[in-house]
């Protein structure tokens, strides 16, 4: 069984369950929810390591043996940005399943096309950030698919976030902290149809 | 004449066609009288080989793009594409697919509408960024107002290839000089693959004479001993009858070349001087192309052998001569008498090393870092068009060994100044040094401040322009 074709059953079990006192055998599946709280879980855990035990240790904040840089490939010890790293994840994924898609986001973004463009992913974003430590689920339909919405706070972990991006010409804020949202991470589902 | 005969003569005459139209779709690999039109300037050599890019139904937009993969797939990962499909698969781009659908090549890349093509191949209005990029002024003030239809015309921005346009490389070259202190392009590949190769041998030097005194067999053998192949002992048979139980082969094919030179092989089928034998047509002839060339040379064909004497491996020749030989445009024509060319011929008289003259083959095809048995080497690559076009491709691995960022950006610019192949200082300027060091130092440079203004500017490194 696919991972679409679990997640719509999980999503008719869900609504079923709402009408009460069906005699159909129950259905099986992973909720929504559950798979997207799952995927951000293995993804901040990885995003959080890669900055604390790389960036932050071996970076200028730590040991300086490397330079984080957006064109590492231009520079000798260098290394990708956090963002980067999370933004290569999420483009490797694309490219072996559409069953679903996640972009990091923030409504500070360093480069603007990281700032959050539909109603939802604004909506989302601005819940997180004004409710420190919750997430937010909802629906949305772009182009003709209708999608499972999650956005999870991403947190400023070390002092490689923070100092980052509060000395960066392109950031809008300067007063970051440590243990701050600083952004989100979107991740979507595609409902199937019917 | 009798009605029965007319019907008679009709059948005869569909089926005569339908025969020779059936024969040409089905056997043939090309396919003249089903090209729906004109291919454009990169696909034109192949455009009645169908199969090459309809290699499923005709419809299936997914099969032709990956044949658009197949093909352009390794060079855009090379030159880091700033707009892969990656871009434009996830959701929450979806309303700007409904403008250009930029997970497939053909979106922008038409073909077979050469009444709707602009430069590079391109389809869309030229304006096509607007789409995404219509609030840029809000980021970037210094942009308000500027016309779309600039952004990729004007030397600033490319769609995909931005290597030497992004706003730190531009910082770490700005106030470099027209002409750097010590111009020299690298050279040592050869020598240095033989090297890990274990072959105890060097390059063939074109500067060494070779004598020869008659025209029979022993020239071949006295060109021989002198290259690069007869110092690494790659004999006759190497070549001529690589395979033990094969008969004698008078003229080797590229393929044979590449038996060893595999890299090069590669670059030489993936640009237009070798794209037809890729697809396994006839060779490329001066005559089958759309841009000028001598009339004497229009019959010949296109291989390894066509520029690389094949028993002198002359690189000398090779890297202008090979290319005069058949080009025929103003920009080859103005070669001779340019500054460029003044380095050539001091070289050729002894009075300059290489590394520091500049051929036809130091703008085409560059000598530029390569992997061989995992260690970086110095190759010439060659797939000539693989920084031709948009031309700030040439930028990091050829003009930058020589020249400084802002004097080359502003060459490229000039069409002018190509035609003249650069005889002159250029005559347009292109500010993306000056806005990204006005980023950097916001009210103490504008865009527009010119070099002298500049804080810190180093006028004394300035050279002077030819």
């Amino acid at each position: 069984m696919t991972k679409k074709t679990l997640i719509g059953a999980a999503l008719t079990a869900t609504l079923l369950s709402g009408c009460g006192g069906s005699d159909e055998p129950k259905q099986v599946g992973i909720a929504p929810a559950v798979f997207t709280d799952s995927l951000f879980a293995v993804m901040n855990s990885d995003r959080t390591n890669y900055t604390k035990l790389i960036v932050q240790r071996l970076g200028p904040n730590g040991v300086d043996a490397i330079k984080p840089l957006e064109h590492w490939q231009d520079a000798s010890n260098s290394a990708p940005l956090p963002a980067q790293m999370f933004r290569y994840g999420a483009e490797g994924v694309a490219e072996v399943t559409d069953n679903f898609s996640y972009s990091l986001q923030s409504l500070w973004p360093v480069n603007k096309q990281n700032a959050p463009k539909t109603d939802l992913e604004k909506e989302g974003l601005q819940y997180i950030a004004d409710n420190p430590g919750e997430k937010f689920y909802g629906e949305e339909t772009l182009g003709d698919t209708t999608y499972f919405t999650a956005v999870y706070p991403d947190v400023a972990v070390s002092p490689a976030c923070t100092s980052c991006h509060n000395d960066h010409k392109d950031s809008p804020r300067s007063d970051f902290k440590i243990g701050e949202v600083m952004g989100g991470v979107v991740i979507r589902l595609p409902i199937p149809k019917g | 004449m009798a009605k029965s005969a007319v019907w008679f003569l009709w059948v005869l005459a569909s089926l005569a066609l339908a025969s020779v139209l059936g024969y040409e779709l089905l056997a043939q690999p090309q396919k003249p009288h089903f090209l729906p039109g004109e291919s454009t300037v990169g696909h034109y050599q192949i455009e009645l080989s169908c199969g090459t890019c309809h290699t499923e139904s005709f419809s299936d937009r997914e099969a032709i793009q990956a044949a658009c993969m197949d093909c352009h797939g390794d060079e855009l990962k090379a030159v880091r594409d700033s707009h892969p499909k990656s871009k434009f698969t996830d959701p929450r781009n979806a309303n700007r697919l409904a403008n250009i659908d930029a997970r497939y090549c053909a979106a922008c890349h038409t073909e077979h509408a050469l009444e709707i093509t602009n430069d590079m191949g391109v389809t869309q209005p030229k304006d096509f960024c607007l789409h995404c990029h219509q609030d840029i002024a809000e980021d970037r003030p210094s942009h308000e107002g500027m016309a779309f239809d600039t952004c990729a015309s004007s030397g600033c921005h490319n769609y995909h290839d931005n290597q030497a346009l992004y706003e730190d490389f531009l910082l770490a070259h700005a106030h470099e000089p027209d002409l750097l202190s010590e111009p020299g392009m690298p050279t040592d590949g050869l020598a240095r693959m033989m090297a890990l190769a274990g072959i105890e041998a060097q390059p063939f030097d074109g500067r060494k004479p070779v004598e020869v005194d008659s025209d029979t067999w022993q020239d071949v053998h006295a060109e021989w001993s002198a290259s690069a192949h007869g110092e690494a002992n790659v004999g006759c048979q190497n070549c001529h009858q690589p395979e033990d139980n094969a008969s004698w082969n008078n003229h080797p094919d590229t393929s044979v070349c590449g038996t060893c030179h595999q890299q090069e092989q590669a670059g030489f089928l993936a640009g237009k001087h070798g794209m037809r034998l890729a697809q396994e047509l006839s060779a490329m002839t001066p005559r089958q192309a759309r841009q000028p060339m001598k009339e004497s040379a229009a019959h010949r064909e296109l291989t390894c052998n066509s520029c690389h004497a094949p028993h002198r491996q002359d690189t000398v020749a090779a890297a202008v001569d090979a290319c005069v030989g058949c080009h025929d445009d103003e920009h080859t024509l103005a070669f001779e008498g340019s500054p460029h060319h003044q380095t050539w011929t001091d070289f050729l008289a002894g009075g300059r090393p290489r590394e520091q003259a500049v051929s036809c083959a130091s703008c085409h095809l560059p000598r530029l870092e390569s992997q061989y048995q995992g260690e970086a080497v110095i190759l010439v690559q060659h797939n000539q068009n693989a920084t031709l076009r948009p031309n700030e491709k040439m930028v990091r691995g050829t003009c930058l060994n020589c020249h400084g960022l802002e004097f080359s950006l502003d060459a490229l610019a000039s069409p002018e100044l190509i035609r003249s192949n650069f005889s002159g200082p250029p005559e347009h300027h292109v500010p993306s040094i000056d806005m990204a060091l006005a980023r950097e130092n916001p009210g103490v440079i504008q865009p527009g401040t010119t070099q002298e203004q500049l804080p810190n500017s180093d006028k004394t490194q300035k050279g002077e322009r030819p």
